[in-house]
């Protein structure tokens, strides 16, 4: 418990206090430039999955072409097993709206929306009181105004054109990449979308001084990072530590002593096996999570796991296109199959194969990712699929 | 107030763009427990969008409701975590209480139970929506609780 304090506090930039207002005239002060110029020191990456840079991104931003940006901060948090960005908000909602200004001032946009996922409708009166106060205390230091809207109810909005199309009154179904939402967003217009806790960690960058942030963590994957950690752990919840630890160091700090898989990333992450978690971090160059760690101990059937996983992915496809929509169905009704024995274990090995096929075949990253969870639970649990 | 009356309400509010659209479907689906055909096409009318398209972006989402729901819609968790903490317990709990199935409504309209995709809470599970209402740590007698609640109220 003590390691574990002491690891939380090593890097501790999330839910700490900040005097907002005063970091926000710092920053509109020294000018985009200097924005980005610290936030590319820092080597923040994206914190909801991709991990694209984000200071790259805010490059981009800037330099498009367009007489009207928006900032929007993706607060649609539906991958299984990710709590954090909700904490984020009830906890230090300023924080977030700093960020969002920041990016606002590098980028000259005067608009920033906040997509909250419909299951968090509770959150909004308070959140709404805290956006307004926001909106009303910076009118002295810039032009900006924050809105929030409300999702309703689609994991697949959460991937940022999704997200832009549901905003702009349509069925959530991806686009095409390119172009990017950098060029081509919002309404047509240049729009950075960024994770709640990727905006935080911004304005903390700008508060501290980047080197403060990139001291921590490793070659490829600086900072900190909140977890969010269920399933079977005595202390669920969530942590706020240093990228890069193993999955070894991991289990021992949140296991329960019997833990024999960690799946990193929710659904569309990976499973890693107990034989394997020595060998493998927590980053960007290893195994790279939006937050979502859920450990399984040894009386879990991994069957069951994957299945859930597989359901959730039928019911979640936005059916646009044919790899995914049915080869979510596929892959379900196929490891069913060899579960009642009416397909030979050696059917797997097809639908491996398939899985495949959606990796590369599947227009977003939610068909492109099932085959993370599928192959490395197959491949790891084999029996436990067939038995 | 009527349907239409409802309707040219919310468009003077949130305007007639396409971005308007999500807005006023979800203020519907909230003052209506659902989106109602008539409803779906007036919209498509004021709005100049074909009561198809209305249709199309009112069906993806699952908080759009295009079928009539009880006044109370309670949402059980059942992804994995939550799953792991027994929330079938609770659904059959709810069943049993309500003697209703897994996308049914009760008999006096009151309840309509639905099992949903994971809302944020893994770490404090079993939990349910009820309306926009949140509860965690679920056991059997909580949820009894919950539910008698909604019923007086
Ligand atoms: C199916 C799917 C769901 C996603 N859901 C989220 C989400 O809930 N929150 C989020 O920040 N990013 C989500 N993303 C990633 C976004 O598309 C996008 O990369 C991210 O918001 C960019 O912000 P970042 O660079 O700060 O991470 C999702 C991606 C996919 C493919
Ligand atoms: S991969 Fe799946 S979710 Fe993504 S666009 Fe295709 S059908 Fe839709």
């Amino acid at each position: 418990m003590d390691k574990l304090k002491k690891l939380q506090e090593k890097v501790n930039m999330i839910f700490t206090k900040c005097d907002h207002q005063a970091v926000l005239k710092k920053s509109v002060g020294e000018g985009p430039e200097q924005i980005l110029k610290k936030l590319m020191a820092s080597s923040l990456r994206g914190r909801g999955g991709a991990g694209f840079y984000t200071g790259l991104k805010w490059k981009f931003a800037k330099e498009a072409q367009g007489n009207k940006k928006y900032v929007i901060c993706n607060a649609d948090e539906g991958e299984p097993g990710t709590f954090k960005d909700r904490a984020i908000l009830e906890q230090v909602p300023e924080k977030v709206l700093l960020g969002m200004a920041i990016c606002a001032c590098a980028i000259s946009s005067d608009e920033g929306y906040i997509y909250l996922r419909g299951e968090y409708n509770y959150l909004k009166r308070k959140l709404q009181a805290v956006v307004d106060k926001f909106n009303n205390d910076i009118k002295s230091i810039m032009d900006f105004n924050v809105k929030i809207f409300s999702g309703s109810g689609a994991y697949v909005c959460g991937e940022e054109t999704s997200l832009i199309e549901s905003m702009e009154g349509k069925r959530g179904e991806p686009r095409n990449k390119p172009p990017y939402p950098v060029v081509s967003g919002y309404l047509g217009k240049p729009t950075v979308i960024n994770n709640v806790e990727t905006f935080v960690y911004a304005g903390m960058i700008m508060a501290l001084g980047p080197q403060k942030f990139s001291a921590l963590g490793t070659g490829d994957s600086k900072g900190g990072k909140v977890f969010s950690v269920s399933g079977d752990t005595p202390i669920p919840g969530i942590y706020e530590l240093e990228l890069g630890m193993t999955l070894e160091e991991f289990a021992e700090l949140f296991g329960d002593g019997d833990t024999k898989a960690v799946q990193v990333g929710g659904a569309s992450g990976f499973c890693v096996p107990r034989k394997n978690f020595k060998d493998t971090i927590i980053a960007f160059e290893g195994i790279p999570t939006g937050g979502s760690m859920m450990l399984f101990n040894s009386s879990r059937s991994m069957y069951n796991v994957l299945h859930n996983y597989l359901d959730f992915f039928c019911e979640e496809s936005c059916g646009q296109c044919t790899p995914c929509r049915t080869g979510c169905q596929q892959l379900k009704k196929g490891i069913e199959a060899v579960k009642s024995k009416s397909k030979t274990p050696g059917y797997l090995g097809q639908l491996q194969k398939m899985s495949k096929t959606m990796q590369i075949a599947c227009k977003c990253g939610l068909g492109q990712s099932v085959p993370n969870s599928f192959n490395s639970i197959v491949e790891n649990f084999r029996e436990e699929i067939i038995f | 107030m009527n349907i239409q009356t409802q309707i040219d309400e919310l468009i003077k509010t949130h305007g007639k763009e396409r971005k308007a659209l999500m807005p006023i479907l979800q203020d519907l689906a909230k003052q209506n427990r659902f989106l109602s055909k008539e409803t779906l096409q007036y919209i498509g009318i004021k709005m100049d969008i074909s009561a198809a398209e209305v249709y199309g972006t009112a069906s993806f989402y699952s908080f759009l409701d295009i079928t009539r729901r009880g006044e109370n819609v309670i949402r059980v968790c059942k992804t994995i975590s939550c799953d792991m903490k027994n929330k079938q317990l609770i659904v059959d709990t709810i069943k049993k209480r309500l003697n209703i199935g897994v996308g049914e409504t009760s008999h006096d309209n009151k309840f309509t139970l639905l099992e949903t995709n994971c809302m944020g809470h893994c770490h404090e599970g079993p939990v349910m929506l009820v309306n926009d209402d949140i509860y965690t740590n679920l056991t059997p007698q909580k949820t009894l609780e919950i539910i008698d609640k909604y019923s007086r109220g």
